[in-house]
């Protein structure tokens, strides 16, 4: 006996999603990437609480929900915490960035911030590893406005 | 607690890419299952909850599409977005309010439909991450080079997790990846994301999953019922900070206390004694040895020694993802929601060939969400 499903071509309907987005930044974010944009700056607020220092800046403490109000300066430098090099092709990031990801123990600040690493050999790249942040001659008030952070002190 | 159980589960095949269905298609087959095996009709239940992630269906309000699939016309039906663990205890609070008897939860995802690397990159937040282009793989590799730096694990302990499942599914026809390996192919397979290789990382894949959960009211009146019903002795969840800064990637806080909670709820006091099997969201290969910890079945930093004990085998104490776990087929959404439903299976000894080779009373089975394992569900279930 045959069964119809013997015989099916299964078809697949190809199409695509791409929406457009604006997303608001807010006041507090956008404080932090003005300072990446006009002064080559990473700016972070510390928690009056809990002395915790966050970069990019939050509004609130996540832990106690007070507003953080107190603004400093962070030096641009910091400690690779860990690192990973992408070794495949991914539509989730342009073909030129670097492919060197690091959480990055910023100097001045009591958390990571996942960054690129560049302008270095991945095979020496280290944990504990001194890094400094390298920014775009044009900017635009954009994460990336940092392009990568390169190790410290090899100018 | 009232009395609550798990009395009928059903699971699709896990497979690379399932033409022949669409996702409400798989979900239909997995709810007829699992209604079959609890021996019930589709009237008899009176809410579903749907488990699906919008990204990955590629349409907004995904779970509205399965409605035809899982019988949710004129029933109350909610829907969780995360992993099934998280849409199953959804469930059974939903049981414990009074409200209801008969809890229908159905997962789905279909891996195949779309590019992985682009949908877990939208996981992270859009203005200060997304634009690195971090997705699952290398985030979960940032986060096995901190726990490997932390704590001296190296790549070959990660692989012992890899060849483990890999072999364990030899005996799942539901799994995906299924292959006697070794440490070495696992070492000298392609390097995804250092130090991340593509034995470490679970497929891609196409999957769906459904369970009924039932009140005391319900089960005292269950009249030939097919499949024995799996006790809920104890389950929560609790969730880490979302940014990947913020953690101590390295250890698990939240799944700490979430084993905590649930083994105070379950009575187990000697978590590696007390508890026969688990299954585990090994997401990657690390992710087993370092859940290991924050389940307590070893002590912090002791993961590896704890696999090279052979105590996880399917021959050992506490055998540890005697389906192949995740890394043998991870349909997203649907993986912690199969965990549960393998630890029922053992628990009613009606895994198959993958059956454990001794009476399982009590097991646990956990769940994910959110990127390197940022909040975590266990359930422990029993025979009684």
């Amino acid at each position: 006996m045959s069964d119809w499903r013997d015989n099916v071509e299964l078809l697949v309907h190809k199409s695509k999603i791409k929406v457009p987005y604006a997303w608001s930044v807010g006041e507090t974010g956008s404080r932090f990437l003005k300072g990446l944009r006009d002064d080559k700056k990473l700016v972070a607020n510390k928690c009056p609480h809990t002395g915790q220092i966050f970069c990019p800046p939050k509004l609130n403490s996540p832990y106690t929900l007070e507003p953080i109000t107190e603004w400093l300066e962070l030096p641009g430098t910091g400690t690779v915490q860990s690192f990973t090099q992408r070794s495949y092709e991914s539509l989730a990031a342009p073909a030129d960035q670097p492919r060197i990801y690091a959480l990055i123990r910023l100097d001045g600040c009591t958390q990571a911030l996942p960054h690129l690493l560049g302008e270095v050999d991945y095979a020496s790249v280290k944990i504990g590893m001194k890094v400094a942040a390298v920014f775009r001659e044009e900017r635009q008030g954009h994460i990336l406005d940092i392009a990568y952070f390169r190790p410290a002190g090899e100018k | 607690m009232e009395k609550t159980a798990i009395i009928g589960v059903g699971q699709t095949k896990q497979v690379r890419n399932n033409l022949k269905q669409n996702f409400a298609e798989m979900v239909y087959e997995a709810t007829t299952a699992a209604l079959n095996d609890a021996g019930l009709e589709i009237k008899d239940i009176d809410n579903v909850i749907t488990v699906s992630n919008d990204f990955w269906d590629g349409r907004t309000i995904s779970s509205m599409a399965v409605q035809d699939a899982c019988g949710a016309y004129e029933k109350n039906v909610s829907t969780v977005e995360g992993d099934g663990t998280f849409g199953a205890y959804y469930a059974l609070t939903r049981i414990l309010s009074g409200s209801y008897k008969n809890t229908l939860v159905v997962a789905h995802s279909k891996g195949s439909e779309s590019d992985t690397n682009l949908i877990t990159n939208g996981m992270f937040e859009p203005i200060f991450t997304r634009p690195l282009g971090l997705d699952a793989i290398t985030s979960s590799a940032l986060q096995a080079r901190a726990y490997m730096e932390e704590f001296g694990i190296t790549e070959q302990d990660l692989a012992l997790v890899s060849v483990k499942n890999h072999g364990n599914a030899l005996k799942n026809p539901n799994a995906q990846i299924a292959k006697n390996i070794t440490v070495d192919d696992v070492m000298k397979s392609r390097r995804l994301s250092d130090p991340l290789k593509l034995y470490d990382v679970s497929p891609i894949t196409d999957g769906a999953a459904a369970m009924i959960i039932s009140g005391e009211s319900f089960l005292n009146k269950i009249k030939g019922g097919k499949a024995k019903p799996v006790y809920v002795k104890g389950t929560a969840f609790y969730s880490d900070a979302y940014d990947l800064g913020l953690r101590d990637l390295a250890r698990s806080p939240a799944l700490i206390a979430a084993a905590k909670k649930t083994y105070e709820m379950a009575g187990i006091k000697n978590p590696v004694k007390d508890i026969h099997l688990a299954e585990i969201y090994d997401a990657f290969s690390y992710m087993e040895l370092m859940w290991y910890e924050g389940l307590g079945l070893c002590p912090e930093g002791k993961g590896a020694e704890f696999i090279k004990s052979g105590a996880t085998q399917m021959t050992g104490s506490l055998p540890v993802n005697a389906s192949g776990g995740v890394l043998s087929a991870h349909a997203v959404i649907t993986a912690g929601l199969i965990r549960m439903i393998e630890a029922c299976l053992q628990i009613r000894g009606d895994a198959g060939a993958h059956q454990i080779d001794k009476k399982i009373e009590t097991a646990i089975a956990h769940g994910i969400n959110g990127p390197c394992g940022q909040a975590h569900c266990v359930w422990a279930l029993g025979a009684n």
